[in-house]
């Protein structure tokens, strides 16, 4: 036990709000023991304890993240675990899910364990690996799903690639009903992506960039929604971006299907607009759509037919990005900026609720991943994964980042909103903006 | 003028203008013994081709010559990822050899965008993969100025594979701007839906818009659209879009064929059509060394325009 467990913090005077408890006040939390010792008016600085001035301060349960590249085992030289730990939680992330996509990749129940390893030993936010649907993400045979699940893994997915068969897709479903799993997959009709470099629409062909349409997506999202019909099992829609998807989980969660959504914060805040002057930055899949498209995922994030904000912070070595735009590699960093981003578009334009915010970054995707220990509630006797934010500091978002990569979409930008202090089971992992290892 | 020409946006209506005018005066240079002033003598132009093109990349050094500059022909094949050396880093190279202008011929769209990044001279696109062709669009303009004297009103059609030609994109936007008339045919395959909004017309059908026209200008078709399926059969595409000895017919008296080469004779044009005195492709060619020439004079800031009559 590494000595922060017995670190005694008093956190005085933050407006809590957790949507587990249904809390959204001002009051006093201590912590004791890596766990939240009490809550309330009565809570007062003791002898001995760190005291946070919370005045003017937003306390909320630490945030999860359901989608995230840390490139270990592989690609060590755009993130590692550790700096991708340390990325996360300066972003506020208590507890972040690791794609499968590594090198090798995690396929096997060795490489999940070896991923939760370089992640406890970090110790800066609880990474919990995501084991691939099928081997070496090929899209052909399951990879081994009972194995990892039995090794706690509770997140499968193919990400970066759609499961191409229905045929296996529909196997991975129904074999995972033996295990209390999710299958989460990255939506987009592979046919109709190839060699796609952003939106297919006037911008794409404008630019002369080879467009991927909606409908790529829309028609994966149809189909996994009919095989979650077809199976029962339980199905996760990865960063959703077309209007039209939207459309179509709305129907399925009225009929009654187990599914879930996510989208990213630059789904929520861009548009194929900014790829006017060819910036490898804002290259992504699914990639950045209309502003009506923009519209409706910010509307179904704040009505709840999406589920969860997810980064997919996803780091590039800069020589990569820097390269000529159909040979850069897509994808954005997002730990540090998706708070910030979340609460300077959505929460204070009046869109998002605040408490939708972070039950959308925390409460929501805790359940879906299965992490009791985070997501809240701020209650006497959990566990201390907590994060503490300061709504009114403005800040410009540029390099030095905490992770390896600089590849933001976000750079440039003055955001309002930016964690404080990050507390991860008691221990003050980030204190003052500053990560503490 | 902005500083860069990477796109037709990068040029107002005035500015066209004021390029053709300028390259009216350098066309005459080419017609002496002696074809050479000393415009820029002393300026560095470097041609750096990612892509092989040797009519484009000829026109360019040509130009630059005949302005005095010393011209260095960077050639490669492939991106620059596949060869090893970065964009960057070849950028940054031309840079410390003190280049005062690039010119970009690359297979990736937006590649003169990233370029100007890394230079601090003037980044001229020859050609970006799908995207744009400025210089031929502009070359273009000169020609059909030259020979209907106007812009204001005249009939356009630029006939082909809309959607994967960098020459389209430019010569629409540009003729749009000087106030033509500009109809997009071809097989709805290969024309973005979108195209009206760039202030065009569309057709799937060509014998009706033949008659309408002042200027027919054809788009080479390359036979691997039909491993790709945007066609049946590239004999299908002749028989429906080609300017075949039949067609030609419907065209008006004194109507201008075009086409930015290298043509795919018996494709997209007869070869006897092709060989038909309003077929302009040669005077394109010619026309493209005094435009290429006016633009480098005007982005690198020539001294003055005496010096274009001076002797070399």
């Amino acid at each position: 036990m590494p000595e922060a467990m017995h670190q005694r913090v008093v956190i005085t005077g933050a407006r809590v709000v957790d949507p587990a408890s249904g809390t959204d006040g001002v009051a006093g939390v201590e912590i004791a023991d890596g766990r939240i010792a009490a809550v309330g008016d009565g809570v007062s600085a003791a002898a001995g304890a760190t005291v946070l001035d919370g005045d003017g301060l937003v306390l909320v349960p630490g945030l999860v993240d359901l989608h995230a590249h840390l490139r270990e085992p592989g690609r060590e030289d755009k993130e590692t675990v550790e700096t991708g730990s340390r990325a996360a939680a300066m972003g506020g992330f208590t507890a972040v899910a690791a794609m499968a996509n590594t090198d090798p990749v995690a396929d096997t129940a060795a490489v999940i364990e070896e991923v939760r390893a370089l992640g406890a030993k970090t110790g800066l936010c609880d990474v919990f690996p995501v084991g691939a649907i099928t081997r070496d993400l090929a899209g052909e045979e399951l990879a081994a799903i009972g194995e990892m699940a039995l090794a706690g893994v509770r997140i499968f997915s193919d990400d970066g690639n759609t499961v191409p068969s229905a045929r296996v897709l529909r196997n991975a479903l129904t074999y995972g009903k033996a295990f209390d799993i999710v299958i989460a997959e990255h939506c987009e009709e592979p046919s109709l992506v190839e060699g796609a470099q952003m939106h297919e629409g006037y911008r794409s062909y404008t630019l002369g960039l080879i467009g991927g349409p909606a409908e790529a997506e829309e028609i994966v999202v149809f189909r996994d929604l009919a095989l979650a019909r077809l199976t029962g099992a339980r199905l996760h829609l990865q960063h959703l971006s077309a209007a039209g998807s939207v459309e179509l989980v709305r129907q399925a969660k009225a009929a009654g299907l187990r599914v879930t959504a996510e989208v990213t914060p630059h789904h929520l805040v861009f548009t194929d607009e900014q790829l006017a002057g060819y910036d490898t930055n804002f290259k992504v899949r699914p990639p950045l759509r209309t502003s009506e498209d923009r519209d409706v995922l910010r509307a179904a994030l704040a009505d709840g037919t999406i589920d969860v904000v997810a980064t997919d912070h996803a780091p590039h070595a800069v020589e990569e990005k820097e390269a000529e735009f159909d040979q850069s590699p897509p994808g954005t960093i997002g730990f540090e900026t998706a708070l910030g981003a979340v609460f300077t578009h959505l929460v204070e334009p009046g869109i998002l609720p605040l408490a939708r915010a972070v039950e959308a970054l925390s409460t929501t995707p805790a359940r879906i991943l299965g992490a009791p220990a985070h997501g809240g509630p701020i209650e006497a006797g959990r566990p201390a994964n907590l994060v503490l934010f300061d709504p009114a500091a403005e800040w410009v978002v540029e390099p030095p980042f905490a992770s390896k990569s600089r590849n933001s979409m976000f750079l440039g930008q003055t955001l309002r909103g930016r964690v404080v202090h990050t507390i991860l089971r008691g221990e003050l992992v980030v204190a003052d903006g500053k990560a503490q290892r | 003028m902005k500083r860069h020409l990477l796109s037709i946006d990068d040029v107002t209506a005035e500015d066209i203008v004021r390029i053709l005018d300028t390259a009216e005066s350098f066309r005459e240079v080419g017609t002496r013994v002696i074809k050479k002033v000393p415009a820029l003598r002393g300026r560095t132009v470097v041609n750096l081709f990612y892509e092989n093109s040797t009519r484009t990349r000829i026109s360019f050094e040509l130009a630059a010559k005949r302005l005095s500059a010393d011209v260095i022909n960077f050639t490669t094949s492939g991106t620059s990822v596949a060869k090893g050396e970065s964009l960057k880093d070849t950028a940054l190279t031309l840079q410390a050899m003190g280049a005062d202008a690039v010119v970009i011929r690359h297979s990736s769209s937006g590649a003169p965008h990233a370029l100007t990044r890394w230079v601090h001279g003037s980044v001229l696109n020859a050609g970006d993969g799908t995207h744009e062709h400025p210089t031929q669009a502009l070359l273009d303009l000169y020609t059909i100025r030259e020979r209907l004297g106007r812009f204001e009103g005249v009939r356009a059609a630029i006939i082909g594979d809309v959607l994967h030609s960098r020459v389209a994109r430019s010569l629409s936007f540009a003729l749009v701007k000087m106030g033509a008339e500009v109809t997009l045919v071809g097989p709805p395959t290969l024309i973005p839906p979108d195209a009206p909004r760039w202030g065009v017309n569309v057709s799937y059908e060509i014998d009706g818009i033949l008659p309408k026209l002042d200027v027919c200008y054809m788009l080479r078709v390359q036979r691997e659209r039909q491993r790709q399926q945007y066609f049946p059969t590239v004999r299908e595409y002749s028989q429906l879009f080609g300017l075949t000895r039949d067609r030609v017919g419907l065209l008006p008296d004194g109507a201008l064929i075009m086409h930015p080469g290298p043509m795919n004779r018996g494709v997209e044009i007869d070869s006897d059509v092709a060989d038909l005195p309003q077929a302009l492709m040669e005077e394109q060619v010619t026309n493209g060394i005094a435009v290429r020439m006016s633009l480098l004079y005007l982005l690198l800031g020539g001294t003055g325009s005496q010096e274009v009559d001076g002797d070399a």
